[in-house]
């Protein structure tokens, strides 16, 4: 029996008010079924995502972090998502340096038509996560209540 | 320590039929903070929010968390809702657990326990909430128009017309545009002049217009509601306050340089209006061709001038001026095609002329009073070839969209010739023949019945021969070479921005597009809307257009400027960004990051110890910020936070998933 059978994976999405978010709730609208992993937090863009709040998300113990904004060019905010995706190039090579499996993160433009990408996008990352098992870099710290301290500055 | 209400909606059966609430509502009871949870068939009903109100002043909720649809359906509704209870409307978060849960998940187990993670999230985050307060900002009513071609003079009209103060600006001695300089126009061959000059003295003597002319925008601030617009006026050397326009001056000025409503084709004085019926009808001088701005030798027209309205030592001003709304109409110009085909001579051959000139000169004003006569020696052309495209879908030359006006406009012309010099001959070259407009394709079938011949293919090559000039081309259809040697020859040239579009629109904060038209908020939706609050667009600033659509995007910017200024003020959205000057650095990296320029270095005194200092700390305009957050994600000192959605609400979040 191998380690990740059976094995569900938290995953937690920062979904763009405008447009992934949106792109969910039509999934909803629709009816489309997709596995119950994924928990949206609503940002107003993707461009408000903190590299901090990826990294607070792993080192509680996340299995997974989507960040999903609308397609570049489309932001609602003109620019917001071209900073996404060159803060979350970086973010992808420091994940690996700190010893998280960049496979653990995945950043992608979901537009407010695009409910069956949401669709495929949240099966396809359950998926993947289901395989790489669950994430426990941080595990033991937090196990011996090295509880960093809430709301703190930017990194 | 915060006292937080669960309410958990049925949603009727769309909910409760897959979320259990006989599991979630017990467990939402036992969330930190939360006093008191409950459910009901429909939160969003009338009962429902009695409930909610009733159970808030029963139990001293501060706060609450609704578990219901989606927010984008109902979170204003329950807004509205608290705005008659003892807590603040932003005190609110919603647990979607409908559109991203009850309706996407099969199993009810499963789907149970993401609920209550979901609501474990809103729960967490709405610990963290803080009262926001609306602001509402004062709406100055007075719009600034800016361009004063037919877009700027209808909606210039329209606002006006609605009782509200406009001023038009235009950089040009007199307004008119494009359309004062064209002939007749499709599909109905009236003429220009007698459907816009009309509009032109309308606008000149309406009581709620004041006409700038001879002016640029200098410097923009502010934001929707009170723009402060720095307008520098051109110095004009002639006093309009006394001037009666009589025109004496310019019929003896010994200066001649090329005229620019003519385009080249006449001339005209140092001390000039721009065309007969310019409004206003006063006239300017040109100081660089004046000989005696330039030299101080002449004063001719200061001698002849019976009121004294000349003053040579007149001077540029800058007035600053307070509006509410901004509406660009800057149009367009034509590309320089000299400069881009050498292969049409690159402006050697003087018959070879771009449609705006042809306009000029079939026009019974213009420079040969509406004969058609070739430039270079004044006789009647026989055949005359036409190309169109020039500069238009040629992405490796010129532009790669289509001007749009362009083929109906090469039609008018072969109609015209073909009108004007029975037996003459016009050939069209073309790459495709686009006629969508009411009229537009019959106008089309009727230029070609004229006896236009229209060549499909692009013409490569024209050279002068034996005073004529060799078209050569493909005629694709045919899949052969073609030659037509031609008298004169049209280039109906591609339309782009106006020149100076780049400072405008960075000065305003609006956004350009690939080929630097304006760039409006949405393509479909929000069309004559930038994405600067207050600031609208009209007519081919925005993109190639004809006058229809022109006119139409005027009157429906006009629309949204006269709904914006006849509110004396206007709510904000709170939930934007906020600095927290003791962290804040001065580094300065959200000010470029912004894309709505909210964000400026300010100067405070501070103490360093026990010295005084003067530092530079971030400030957010709040009449600019729309709240998107790329501020607060930059922010190296997290001196920036997002309010509604600060990094202390969304980590409680994180951390409320993660347990
Ligand atoms: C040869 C030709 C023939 C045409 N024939 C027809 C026709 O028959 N029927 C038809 O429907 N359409 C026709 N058109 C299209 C028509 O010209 C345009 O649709 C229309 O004139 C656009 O008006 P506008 O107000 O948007 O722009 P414009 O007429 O270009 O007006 C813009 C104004 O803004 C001013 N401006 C620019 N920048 C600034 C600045 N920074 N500050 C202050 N002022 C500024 C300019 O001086 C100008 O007065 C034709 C076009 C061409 C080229
Ligand atoms: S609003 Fe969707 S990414 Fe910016």
């Amino acid at each position: 029996m191998s380690l990740t059978e059976g094995f569900e994976p938290k995953i937690i999405a920062f979904c763009c008010n405008w447009c992934t978010y949106t792109g969910a709730d039509l999934a909803g609208l629709n009816r489309m079924k997709y596995p119950e992993n994924v928990h949206v937090a609503r940002v107003p863009c993707s461009g408000r995502v903190n590299p901090q709040f990826i990294l607070r998300a792993f080192q509680k113990g996340c299995d997974g972090v989507m960040v999903c904004g609308c397609h570049p060019g489309d932001c609602h905010y003109s620019t917001g998502n071209y900073f996404t995706r060159r803060r979350f190039m970086l973010m992808k090579r420091m994940l690996e340096y700190n010893g998280i499996d960049p496979g653990r993160f995945h950043a992608r433009w979901i537009s407010g038509s695009e409910a069956a990408k949401f669709r495929d996008t949240v099966a396809e990352v359950s998926e993947r996560l289901r395989k790489l098992g669950p994430n426990t870099k941080y595990r033991e710290a937090l196990r011996e209540g090295a509880d960093a301290g809430k709301g703190g500055a930017g990194i | 320590m915060s006292r937080i209400g669960v309410f958990v909606c049925h949603c009727g059966t769309n909910i409760a039929s897959v979320v259990d609430p006989d599991r979630l509502t017990p467990a939402a009871r036992e969330m930190p903070g939360v006093v008191y949870a409950a459910d009901y068939r429909y939160m969003c009903s009338e009962p429902g929010q009695q409930m909610i109100k009733d159970s808030i002043s029963e139990h001293g909720i501060d706060r609450i968390v609704i578990a219901s649809c989606s927010p984008r359906m109902h979170e204003t509704t329950f807004r509205k809702m608290l705005k008659g209870t003892s807590i603040n409307p932003y005190m609110l978060e919603i647990a979607n657990i409908r559109e991203q849960c009850s309706w996407v998940h099969a199993d009810k187990g499963r789907a149970t326990e993401k609920a209550i993670g979901l609501v474990r999230m809103a729960v967490s985050k709405v610990s963290k909430n803080e009262p926001l307060y609306a602001q509402s900002i004062p709406i100055t009513k007075r719009a600034l128009v800016i361009g004063g071609g037919i877009a700027g003079i209808q909606a210039a009209l329209d606002i006006a017309d609605a009782g509200h103060e406009v001023v038009l600006l235009e950089r040009e001695p007199s307004i008119g545009g494009k359309m004062a300089m064209l002939d007749k126009t499709f599909p109905t061959l009236d003429c220009s002049a007698c459907i816009s000059t009309p509009k032109m003295v309308d606008v000149g003597a309406h009581p709620n217009i004041r006409l700038m002319t001879y002016c640029e925008v200098e410097s923009v601030s502010g934001y929707i509601g009170s723009f402060e617009v720095a307008i520098r006026q051109k110095a004009r050397y002639v006093n309009h306050d006394i001037c009666t326009g009589c025109g004496l001056c310019e019929t003896k000025c010994p200066v001649k340089v090329d005229s620019e409503f003519n385009l080249g084709l006449s001339k005209r004085p140092a001390i000039y209006k721009l065309f007969p019926q310019a409004v206003p009808s006063k006239p300017v001088i040109d100081s660089e061709s004046c000989r005696m701005l330039k030299d101080g030798k002449c004063g001719i027209c200061a001698k002849l001038c019976p009121l004294g309205c000349i003053d040579y030592k007149d001077e540029a001003r800058t007035v600053t001026e307070s509006f509410g709304a901004i509406i660009m109409a800057t149009g367009y110009q034509l590309v320089d095609w000299a400069a881009m085909y050498g292969e049409y001579g690159g402006g050697r051959y003087r018959d070879i002329i771009s449609g705006l000139q042809f306009e000029r000169t079939v026009n019974a004003a213009g420079p040969t009073e509406g004969h058609i006569l070739r430039p270079s020696d004044g006789r009647e052309p026989e055949t005359v070839v036409i190309v169109k495209c020039v500069g238009s879908r040629d992405p490796k030359k010129g532009k790669s969209y289509c001007s749009r006006a362009c083929c109906m406009y090469a039609a008018k012309h072969a109609h015209q010739i073909l009108e004007k010099l029975p037996g003459s001959r016009v050939f069209i070259f073309y790459i495709d023949v686009r006629t969508p407009g009411k009229g537009y394709e019959e106008f089309y079938d009727q230029t070609r019945m004229d006896g236009a011949v229209y060549v499909r293919g692009r013409i490569s090559k024209i050279y002068e021969e034996d005073g004529g000039l060799v078209c050569q081309g493909e005629d694709s259809l045919l899949g052969s070479q073609v030659r037509v040697r031609a008298d004169m020859v049209i280039l109906e040239t591609a339309m782009e921005p106006s020149q100076g579009i780049e400072g405008l629109t960075s000065m305003l904060g609006a956004a350009r597009d690939a080929n630097n038209w304006i760039q409006e908020a949405h393509p479909k939706l929000r069309p004559v809307e930038t994405q600067v609050g207050g600031v609208f667009l009209a007519g081919t600033c925005q993109g190639p257009k004809d006058i229809p659509d022109t006119v139409s995007q005027a009157s429906a910017a006009a629309a949204k400027v006269i709904g914006l200024l006849n509110k004396s003020e206007m709510e904000t959205s709170p939930m934007i960004s906020a600095v927290e000057r003791d962290k804040c650095s001065g580094c300065g990296a959200c000010v470029g990051i912004c894309p709505y320029k909210a964000i400026t270095l300010q100067e405070i005194d501070d103490r360093l110890g026990a010295k005084r200092i003067k530092r530079e700390v971030a400030s957010v305009n709040s009449g600019l910020c729309q709240g998107c957050g790329a501020c607060t994600a930059a922010c190296r000192t997290g001196a920036l936070d997002l309010l509604g959605f600060r990094n202390g609400q969304i980590l409680e979040e994180v951390d409320a998933l993660c347990l």
